[in-house]
């Protein structure tokens, strides 16, 4: 099933696979560089080509608010963020998890505050990894719009009952253009089918008390079963892909992609656009006959712990990029495949590469550079663990 | 409109079960809202006492739909559960947010002008027991002067409480709201039909009810309507309406009962003296000049 292309950005992308999804209802406060999405998305329903209502809130904590009622009654819910406006929502997105209700929400990964910076870094998305969410990080603007389809169908899965974050890099990604197959509305139908979740939101038929209050002697429980189904979620990510790729002949190999892996010597892990650049230094330094690959890592949570340790078998050195800094650690997301590589008992040289900080380059000879030192890291030369690229300070 | 009282009130309860304290006046006003909205009303209700006693999982005391909200998130909630219920065609239902008063007044705030803004067709019960209870009896922004709360202690320096409740009735009626009004548990017929009126009402409505609170203010459990009611006459709350632009007062009382018999009763009003429970009822004077001035035609 093929539908027309179009050469548009990341936001129009995003706004193109939301009117697909067809959302009840979206709540929306802008911010930039999110703020596309919701212009168009205003513009189709004012043009009925979306049939919603779009609500306008006076803040991000009241965009998700009013989503966790949307989604409450069993209507479909759509709302996109960026930065602070996501931290501002915060203490809203375990309400959403917690309550197990399927919103969807595309986030334009955006440096935090202070200094204050309105371009990219990942920065945001980490701080709720703890949220309950799913996280997906897409490379570019197809794949943001065939994200928000799939996010839709996996979140609404009876056996997931989930709400998604679709990452989607700030800038790089939200206002750059590409061409983009926008696919036709009656497969999108057919591939996510209207929402039902019969056991989780309210009815007239059966009354409900939702986000209810647990104490002590139930509340872990509520807390396992809901990170049991999240961990089991993984298995859906990988079927709900494979029925896309199907569907509208995309598939993006689950929770990870693996490039050029299987004979690799030293591994880079990349989320988001930098993944792009990634692939065109991984054939050039295999051109070179340098034994490069790389994982795209597309979900964090659930973190994809087999799947990843699968991919990383037989390498001797592992480099995690991340565009993020736990303060006073180190990368999130370094942290996170050490954690899995340890659970598996494997021991290659790790090396964690900060870089892209708000939004500063990360650029082919950066990730030359990056390979260059994870060669070395495998011979065994003294190199700091944690690098940081491009950076004008000493450290 | 049928006259609701206690003889045309049918006998259904929709809020039962809770676990709130003996007395309390804002279980009171659920009840007898829900009572009034009928067993197709979706509920949403932040932090404070009633989310906290009426959803104890396995009891819940709600028999219609209801849900705890994120506590600034009250107007916000209920506007998507109405645009929900909206878009999937479900008709014939009602949608309330029930909040305290710093659930109202303060943190969720924000969220309530939201939803007058965009006028969903919600009512907003402000249920206004003066302190955050819930949390150990906090100062609020609907707490009145000469208040000891555990964060407004009286003593030597101050008399509790510094500032006024804030205005929330005239502050949501700026808004161009389709209706509001203030009410009181002391008189539950003016409620109860003001209830009525918000539920018929397409947009948004609100409603500010006066709840005493036993625990919170120091006295005895059976008095809460007794004291609902000498807030009202006392002049120190009052009833009024806002309706087509226009106020209304509900009731103007010729006289005043004594401010100090309402406010000694209570142990947080206890250390008042004579002079402060003077700048109080001056305050009350100032307040009903305006309003008599303004609203009585």
């Amino acid at each position: 099933m093929s539908g027309i292309r179009k050469f548009i950005c990341g936001d129009d992308a995003v706004a193109e696979g939301v009117r697909l999804s067809r959302p009840h209802v979206i709540s929306a406060y802008p911010i930039t560089p999110q703020t596309i999405v919701v212009e168009r998305l205003s513009e189709y329903v004012e043009e009925g080509s979306l049939k919603a209502r779009y609500m306008h809130v006076e803040s991000e904590h009241s965009a998700m608010s009013c989503a966790i009622g949307v989604s409450s009654v069993g209507a479909r819910a759509f709302t996109a963020t960026s930065s602070q406006g996501l931290l501002y929502m915060a203490e809203t997105l375990p309400y959403a998890s917690g309550a197990r209700l399927p919103i969807v929400m595309m986030n334009a990964n955006r440096s935090i505050a202070t200094p204050w910076n309105i371009y990219g870094d990942q920065m945001d998305a980490m701080f709720l990894l703890n949220s309950g969410w799913i996280q997906y990080y897409v490379e570019d603007a197809q794949e943001a719009l065939d994200m928000m389809i799939q996010g839709y169908r996996l979140a609404e899965d009876p056996e997931v009952m989930t709400p998604v974050m679709i990452n989607v890099d700030g800038f790089v990604l939200t206002h750059t253009y590409e061409l983009v197959e926008i696919p036709d509305q009656a497969g999108v139908d057919a591939f996510l089918p209207p929402l039902k979740m019969p056991l989780n939101s309210m009815s007239l038929e059966a009354p409900k008390s939702l986000s209810i209050s647990a104490g002590n002697d139930t509340n872990m429980e509520f807390n396992m079963k809901q990170h049991l189904d999240m961990l089991a979620a993984g298995t859906r990510i990988q079927a709900v892909d494979k029925a896309y790729g199907q569907a509208f002949g995309r598939y993006y190999h689950g929770a990870l992609e693996k490039i050029r892996t299987e004979d690799a010597e030293v591994i880079l892990i990349t989320a988001g656009t930098v993944t792009g650049t990634a692939r065109v230094v991984v054939d050039r330094l295999r051109g070179e006959g340098k034994k490069v690959g790389l994982v795209k890592l597309r979900v964090l949570r659930p973190f994809p712990v087999e799947e990843l340790t699968e991919a990383l078998k037989g390498a001797e050195a592992v480099g995690v990029l991340d565009k993020n800094i736990s303060f006073g650690y180190e990368g999130t997301i370094f942290t996170n495949v050490n954690s899995a590589l340890m659970a598996r008992a494997m021991t290659p040289k790790t090396m964690n590469f900060i870089g892209g900080i708000g939004g500063r380059d990360i650029t082919k000879e950066n990730l030359i550079e990056a390979y260059d030192k994870l060669f070395g890291a495998a011979a065994g030369q003294p190199l700091e663990r944690v690098q940081y690229m491009n950076v004008r300070c000493d450290y | 409109m049928v006259k609701l009282n206690a003889k045309t009130l049918h006998n259904e309860e929709y809020f039962y079960g809770h676990k709130a304290c003996g007395g309390c006046g804002e279980s009171l006003a659920l009840r007898h809202a829900m009572k009034v909205l009928g067993p197709d009303t979706f509920a949403a209700l932040p932090a404070g006492c009633m989310a906290a006693v009426s959803f104890i999982y396995p009891n819940m005391a709600f028999t219609t739909n209801a849900m705890i909200t994120p506590f600034a998130a009250t107007g916000a909630v209920a506007s998507g559960m109405a645009a929900g219920l909206e878009a999937l065609g479900i008709e014939g239902t009602q949608t309330i947010g029930i909040a305290g008063d710093g659930g109202t007044a303060d943190i969720g705030f924000q969220a309530l002008s939201g939803a007058i803004d965009r006028n969903d067709d919600i009512i907003y019960l402000a249920t206004d027991n003066e302190a955050y209870m819930n949390t150990g009896i906090q100062k609020s922004g609907l707490t009145p002067y000469g208040t000891r709360t555990t964060t407004s202690p009286a003593g030597k320096n101050l008399p509790g409480s510094i500032r006024q409740k804030k205005n929330m009735f005239e502050i949501v009626a700026a808004h161009g709201i389709s209706y509001a009004a203030t009410a009181s548990v002391g008189y539950l017929e003016d409620f109860l039909m003001k209830m009525a009126k918000a539920k018929a009402v397409k947009g948004t409505s609100y409603i500010h009810v006066f709840v005493p609170c036993p625990t919170g203010w120091g006295y005895p459990a059976q008095q809460t309507v007794s004291l609902a009611k000498a807030a009202v006459d006392s002049g120190l709350w009052y009833l009024a309406e806002y309706e087509a632009g226009e106020f209304k007062l509900n009731r103007n009382p010729k006289s005043f009962t004594p401010a100090a018999d309402y406010l000694l009763a209570q142990s947080r009003f206890k250390h008042l003296t004579p002079e402060d429970i003077s700048r109080i009822e001056a305050q009350r004077d100032a307040k009903w000049e305006i309003m008599r001035r303004k609203w009585l035609g």
